[in-house]
């Protein structure tokens, strides 16, 4: 099977679905059913194995490769913006054998200051557009805030999508939305963030990731992390189902980022293996896998240090962000 | 008709909870005479680091209440324990086959002792802090900050030795992690019971029961541990490597006595001000 990076807008064998909104919607609703209990069930039973020692240690290694260090405060300055930077490719100052974390995230007007610190470190810069995190303003606004992070040198883009819309069922407004902005995007990549928690159903999981992969996103993120719940492993497990499901239609694959609410490293190692399990060990890796996280690393960095010294850690010995 | 015996069981006390260790084991306790028990909690080093979580945590807002607050919980705990004095009575009299003298001698003096510390939360300050003079325009003021939280390897007087180790740790400010005596566990349960209803937020006080060698190792080297009270370590090796683990993130110690303690005895203050640091401030005169 190939691996290609879903770099078209739609997907070829799709063109008839999207053709206008009765079709999509007809799709949409034609998507197979999510059966509830057995969807959180089988999360659940996926949350119970244990990883121990060498794989433990691979897990965090990986985990910390896949954090998108966000900081998304009204109160962000450029001063924390570049600490933040300096953590992300120096996460253990102590320990230079300590992965770097995939990117950073950040709103817009951060972007430059981000770029700036990282240099070409390789540490990528995400940024948050379209009106994020409510999606509430007209099209021209949030086309004109995609284009300026990306002048501002973003790698990456995570878009909001019209939750409002989408809830109404003018599914091809939405899908029209998402392909004005990955066109707005150019050479940086789109997330496109569906707000799973103001979704209701994991019916409209499913559906949502559906039409974000159909209009050409190249990663499906669940949750903006303003609104509870944020990323839950139902939520996530569907969304991998829908990446492996598209990737064994079309052969391109797609990127999956759970956001908002992981704050230990069990949490993100159950998310692993639930990676692991439903998608498979392609979705392994930094590039279709990624955590929206803040607390989370230095959790990750506490238990590697146990791992590598014996005895437990402190908060007291990494910064706070 | 016969009645079914109600059996209670005995868990841990971690963060104002009552959980069972995180490893599912038991161990069993007997009573004096050699008869069972009942089953207590083993606590692993998972629970230990579940523990500290928790005691780090309760330290925030327990060491910011002023001391007046203080004392009124530790005071509170005295009033409730009072009101369950024949169940720890009777539990002291299985546990340990004294007589019933002898147990009520020693509730009455653990009830005393907390009465005792609650007194001193607002008068350490005093005894111990100073206004320093110096050669320059400034007033010059130390006082005393809680050290943090504590690991305590608590002493075989599951009631009374209990007692004068952790009251002194709590009343000014810290919170307190609790390997409680090996032998005599229970006790130490049925207290975290009276601290769970006696006002003291969840988390400043702490206990596991379990293996004193398998869990205090964990505590002397953990990071986030301020200090330790070896006061119940009976073997002098291990003594020895606590206080060597202990030393990584210089850890205050206190060593374990030399030989056995009188509890019945009136504490001096240094079990308050073990577990103290002093901060000096400078501030400028005339500002």
């Amino acid at each position: 099977m190939t691996t290609t990076s879903a770099s078209t807008s739609g997907a070829g064998v799709f063109d008839d679905i999207t053709a206008s909104d009765s079709s999509l919607r007809r799709f949409l609703h034609g998507l197979p059913g999510v059966d509830q209990v057995g969807a959180e069930a089988r999360a659940a039973s996926l949350g119970t194995r244990s990883i121990k020692t060498t794989a433990k240690a691979f897990a965090i290694d990986l985990a910390i490769r896949m954090v998108d260090l966000t900081t998304l405060e009204g109160q962000d300055t450029h001063g924390k913006v570049r600490a933040l930077a300096s953590k992300a490719m120096h996460p253990d100052p102590a320990d230079p054998t300590c992965p770097m974390t995939a990117a950073v995230c950040v709103y817009p007007d951060m972007v430059a200051t981000a770029k700036q610190t990282l240099g070409s470190s390789g540490v990528k810069v995400a940024a948050v557009a379209t009106a994020f995190p409510s999606g509430r303003a007209a099209l021209d606004i949030k086309l004109a805030d995609t284009r300026d992070a990306v002048e501002a040198g973003a790698d990456e883009i995570d878009m909001v999508i019209d939750r409002g819309a989408f809830l109404s069922g003018r599914y091809l407004e939405v899908y029209e939305e998402i392909v004005a902005v990955k066109e707005a995007c150019g050479d940086a990549h789109l997330k496109i963030i569906f707000e799973t928690g103001e979704l209701q159903t994991y019916d409209n999981v499913r559906r949502a990731s559906w039409l974000g992969m159909l209009a050409g996103g190249h990663f499906i993120k669940t949750s903006t992390g303003k609104v509870q719940p944020a990323a839950t492993p139902p939520v996530t497990m569907i969304m991998l189902e829908a990446v492996r499901d598209f990737r064994e239609q079309t052969g391109q694959m797609v990127g999956v980022k759970p956001a908002g609410g992981i704050k230990t490293t069990k949490d993100a190692i159950k998310y692993l293996v639930m990676v692991n399990e439903v998608a498979g060990p392609d979705w392994l890796d930094p590039d279709w896998f990624r955590f929206g996280a803040s607390t989370l690393l230095n959790d990750l960095l506490m238990q590697r240090t146990k791992m590598a010294t014996g005895r437990y850690s402190g908060p007291d010995y990494f910064t706070l962000d | 008709m016969a009645r079914i015996d109600v059996k209670k069981t005995y868990k841990l006390y971690i963060g104002g909870q009552f959980p069972r260790s995180e490893s599912g084991r038991s161990y069993v306790v007997n009573d004096a005479k050699g008869n069972l028990m009942a089953n207590a909690a083993q606590a692993s080093r998972k629970d230990a680091r579940d523990a500290v979580t928790a005691a780090r945590a309760a330290f925030g807002g327990w060491s910011s209440r002023t001391a007046y607050n203080r004392s009124q919980v530790v005071y509170r705990i005295a009033e409730v324990l009072e009101g369950r004095r024949d169940q720890f009575v009777a539990e002291l009299r299985t546990s340990e086959g004294v007589t019933s003298a002898r147990a009520n001698a020693a509730v009455d003096a653990a009830i005393d002792r907390l009465v005792w510390y609650a007194g001193w939360a607002d008068k350490i300050t005093q005894v111990v802090s100073s206004a320093n003079p110096v050669a320059g325009p400034y007033f010059n003021i130390s006082t005393p900050e809680p050290t943090g939280v504590v690991a305590v390897v608590a002493p075989t007087g599951p009631l009374l030795g209990l007692v004068s180790v952790v009251a002194p740790i709590i009343t000014t400010g810290n919170t307190c992690v609790v390997i409680a005596s090996e032998a005599h566990p229970l006790t130490s349960i049925t207290l975290g019971e009276v601290m769970a209803t006696s006002d003291l937020p969840g988390g400043v006080v702490n206990v596991l029961t379990g293996s004193v060698a398998e869990i205090a190792p964990w505590l002397a080297s953990h990071m986030d541990v301020n200090g330790i009270d070896l006061t119940g370590v009976t073997d002098p090796e291990l003594a020895t490597s606590l206080e060597v683990a202990a030393a990584d993130n210089l850890k205050r110690v206190r060593r374990a006595p030399d030989g056995e303690v009188d509890w019945l005895q009136t504490p001096g203050t240094d079990r308050l001000t073990d577990w103290l640091e002093t901060k000096t401030v400078w501030h400028p005169i005339g500002i």
